[in-house]
């Protein structure tokens, strides 16, 4: 009778495809959260097997092998671990590829020592005939002692087979394929008399790497096998000889590679792409055009979202009946959903960029070409990872910094990069540029706006750099430095993969900061038309009066938006904006911007929504406005623009450098396991910020 | 002859013989790099470091001081 359903657990070494062939099993059906108590990614997904069978799928972190050395293996060999979990898999899928077979089954004969069922995907069969491989399946699968299923997740051949092989797990052999105890018989006899009732790989596992697995046990353990460091590591050395002696037997027979049919592009793309000068030229050129582009392609999609939403709220104004809960929908509610939407496409162009980016295997190439350079600051050259995906959102940026092995240069990493211009503050470069910088263009085709926006990400970039620089030489941590990075074959990106990670990232970028604009701006909304004492009740006598009472005549026509005007000054943001003033006056915002400052620390992208509810309260008038058309009539009390050049300039240095954003402050904690880095992130930053704002305000007025 | 891989010249091969396994991280030997496999310098990054080998047909880049610790027997002459 077949189980209800089936667990099933996809593992494999990184760029094998893993996570293609888990899209092509799961399709849509994925749910992205977090493992309990850290921040690796879980991934999991359903797949119907067949009529009556369905499968839980579950996407781990890419691992090289069952010894951790960073929290997302870590992940791999807890589960495998612990049959107590309530992931613990029924079945095991190895993902491996054709050209990486040899290294790709050492962690296949690992799985297999758990004395799991497993199955061995071997992806990428499309390129076999390129590279002049022919692989005897059914000879390997009698020495792997498992079932294959040969794939092309590029081509989608093979899924169907992967299924049947899952559906059938319970006739798969759980035998070792080799028997590793014998690199140190007399240790592992041991071992295995100690612990009877224990798999010998298994506690061999246990007593080479941080696991929490039975603590107690554990201890014990420790105490009566102990080996020191490097006795331990010449021990795993031998087990991975022996591990590959066995693999290269099998793989002399199994495995024909007639090297001169492989026709190898990749030299000579190698050659070009990290060459000393065409290498930087290329990566520049490539990161030009995404700036360009972004700026460029996004700003029609975005203009129509702005121009739509604009156009909602004065229809709900006009067409719904007048009162509290129509303003809300109109003022809080319209304004607040449009300031979230109003970043989709900038957001989804730059998570397209940087995932075709790393699918393609060009990122490694960059790596490698900045490890040195980056290391003069402090860094190193996995760093410009995050520093790239900074680009799109600190988050994940800080949380891809866990593969840069020297913990001074991860801690390095993790401290500069809120600095890179995140997704979050394009709103409002957006919004600023397009009202201080004229729409010219240069040159003919370099458009002036687009060059101010790319100044801004090397402004950022330069910072985050230059503040490397400074913590090198403040922070005295010692570490080891160990550098290992695989330099993957090429490849063109799959277009699913693509879409499902753009999808993916924006989904959760709209949901997650959606939640906070939309609550932030209902409170600003609330706390904006609501007003304590009688100067906010009696807004409309107040007004009429001082009108009519005027030695100098004044146009009654007026009186509407002055009302407007006097009520948002005496509601209750209006009194936290005016005590706050003080403090912003010097640097060129009034008090209704101080507020949208205050705001966007609870993140960034605040500031766009919390003006356009501010600015959409104070104005009585029912015609549509965008956000931007506010802002440009917005003026001061002598009638300038508040929006002036010099103000405009102080917002966008403010934006590039404060560190103003809570999630990026949380994730940062989690990571370095103390409050004492965010906390140092978030004092350094932001008055870093105010200091540039100021002066260049004073010197701009 | 035997060598440092740090003193390999592109497109050079070498047999690994010997390496200090303490200062080798146990992902390199896992990508394949253990005594017996063949190993040949494809890329030298600009300004020296890091160096792009293939061992083992792995693919990675590692920084010179751990290449300076990987000792080769020199097979093709170049």
């Amino acid at each position: 009778m077949a189980k209800e359903i089936i667990k099933v657990a996809l593992i494999g070494n990184p760029n094998t495809g893993k996570t293609s062939v888990f899209n092509h099993l799961t399709g849509l059906h994925q749910q992205v959260g977090n493992y309990p108590g850290i921040t690796v990614e879980k991934k999991i997904g359903s797949c119907k097997l067949s009529e009556n069978q369905k499968a839980i799928i579950l996407d781990l972190p890419g691992t090289y092998s069952l010894n951790a050395s960073s929290i997302d293996e870590n992940v791999v060999i807890e589960l495998l671990m612990n049959k107590k979990d309530e992931n613990f898999p029924d079945v095991v899928v190895v993902v491996s590829e054709v050209e990486n077979l040899k290294r790709n089954l050492l962690l296949f004969t690992q799985i297999k020592d758990l004395e799991i069922p497993t199955v061995l995907v071997i992806n990428m069969s499309d390129r076999m005939k390129l590279k002049g491989i022919e692989l005897d399946i059914p000879y390997l699968e009698s020495h792997l002692k498992t079932k294959i299923a040969l794939v092309s997740s590029r081509k989608n051949i093979g899924i169907e087979s992967i299924k049947e092989l899952i559906l059938n797990y319970e006739s798969l052999s759980t035998e070792p394929c080799l028997n590793a105890s014998t690199i140190d018989i007399e240790y592992f006899d041991k071992l295995r008399k100690a612990f009877p009732n224990q798999l010998v790989y298994k506690l061999w596992l246990v007593i080479t790497q941080d696991v929490n697995f039975l603590n107690l046990e554990r201890n014990e353990m420790k105490s009566s096998f102990t080996k020191s460091h490097a006795d331990l590591k010449r021990l795993q050395q031998k087990e991975t000889i022996k591990r590959y002696q066995f693999i290269n037997d099998i793989l002399k027979i199994g495995q024909k590679i007639d090297t001169s049919k492989a026709s190898d592009i990749r030299a000579i793309l190698d050659r070009i792409l990290t060459h000393r000068i065409f290498g930087y030229l290329i990566f520049f050129v490539i990161l030009f055009t995404i700036f360009q582009s972004i700026f460029d392609w996004s700003s029609i999609p975005m203009d129509f979202i702005d121009s739509s939403f604009a156009n909602l709220a004065s229809y709900t104004k006009l067409h719904l009946p007048s009162g509290e809960f129509t303003d809300l929908l109109s003022e809080g509610i319209i304004p607040g959903i449009g300031g979230i939407l109003i970043f989709i496409p900038q957001i989804a162009f730059l998570f397209l960029f940087i995932s075709v980016l790393e699918e393609s295997g060009y990122m490694s190439r960059v790596v490698f070409l900045m490890d040195k350079i980056m290391r003069k600051f402090g860094l190193s050259g996995k760093s410009i990872v995050p520093l790239i995906s900074g680009t799109a959102c600190a988050i994940p940026a800080i949380m891809g910094a866990r593969n840069i092995e020297n913990w001074k240069e991860r801690l390095i990493t993790i401290l500069v990069t809120p600095f890179i211009t995140c997704s979050a503050r394009l709103p409002v470069y957006a919004i600023l540029i397009a009202l201080i910088i004229p729409q010219k263009k240069i040159l003919g085709f370099i458009s002036l706006q687009g060059l101010t926006l790319m100044v801004l990400y090397l402004l950022g970039f330069a910072v985050a750099i230059l503040s490397a620089y400074i913590l090198n030489k403040i922070l005295k941590i010692k570490s080891k430095s160990y550098f290992v990075v695989e330099m993957p074959s090429y490849k063109v990106p799959l277009l699913k993969n693509v879409g499902i990670n753009v999808l993916e990232k924006t989904k959760s970028f709209v949901f997650g900061a959606g939640k906070i604009i939309l609550a932030i701006s209902i409170i600003l909304w609330f706390l904006g038309s609501h007003g304590p004492g009688n100067d906010f009740k009696n807004a409309q006598k107040i007004v009429e009066n001082e009108v009519y009472t005027s030695s100098t005549p004044i146009n009654p026509s007026v009186i509407p938006d002055r009302v407007s005007e006097y009520k948002l000054e005496h509601s209750y943001i209006g009194i936290i904006g005016k005590s706050i003033e003080p403090a912003i006056k010097p640097l060129g915002y009034d008090w209704k911007i101080g507020i949208a400052v205050v705001s966007s620390f609870a993140a960034r992208e605040v500031f766009v929504g919390t003006l356009a509810t501010i600015y959409s309260v104070g104005s009585h008038s029912d015609e549509e406005t965008t956000i931007k058309d506010q802002m440009k009539h917005e003026k001061n009390a002598d009638g300038s623009a508040v929006f002036n050049f010099a103000t405009g300039i102080s917002l966008l240095l403010f934006y590039a450098f404060a560190m103003q954003c809570v999630s990026t402050l949380a994730i940062v904690k989690k990571e370095t396991n103390s409050w004492k880095w965010p906390v140092i992130q978030l004092v350094f930053m932001s008055g870093f910020a105010y200091l540039t704002a100021l002066i260049a305000y004073q010197i701009l007025k | 002859m035997q060598t440092s891989i740090a003193e390999l010249k592109i497109g050079q091969k070498g047999i690994i013989c010997d390496f200090n396994i303490e200062e080798i991280p146990l992902k390199l030997l896992e990508m394949g790099c253990l005594p017996g496999n063949s190993i040949e310098l494809i890329q030298i990054a600009p300004f020296g470091c890091p160096l792009y080998f293939n061992v083992n047909d792995s693919h990675v880049a590692i920084r010179l001081e751990t290449a300076r610790e990987i000792t080769v027997v020199i097979e093709t002459k170049i």
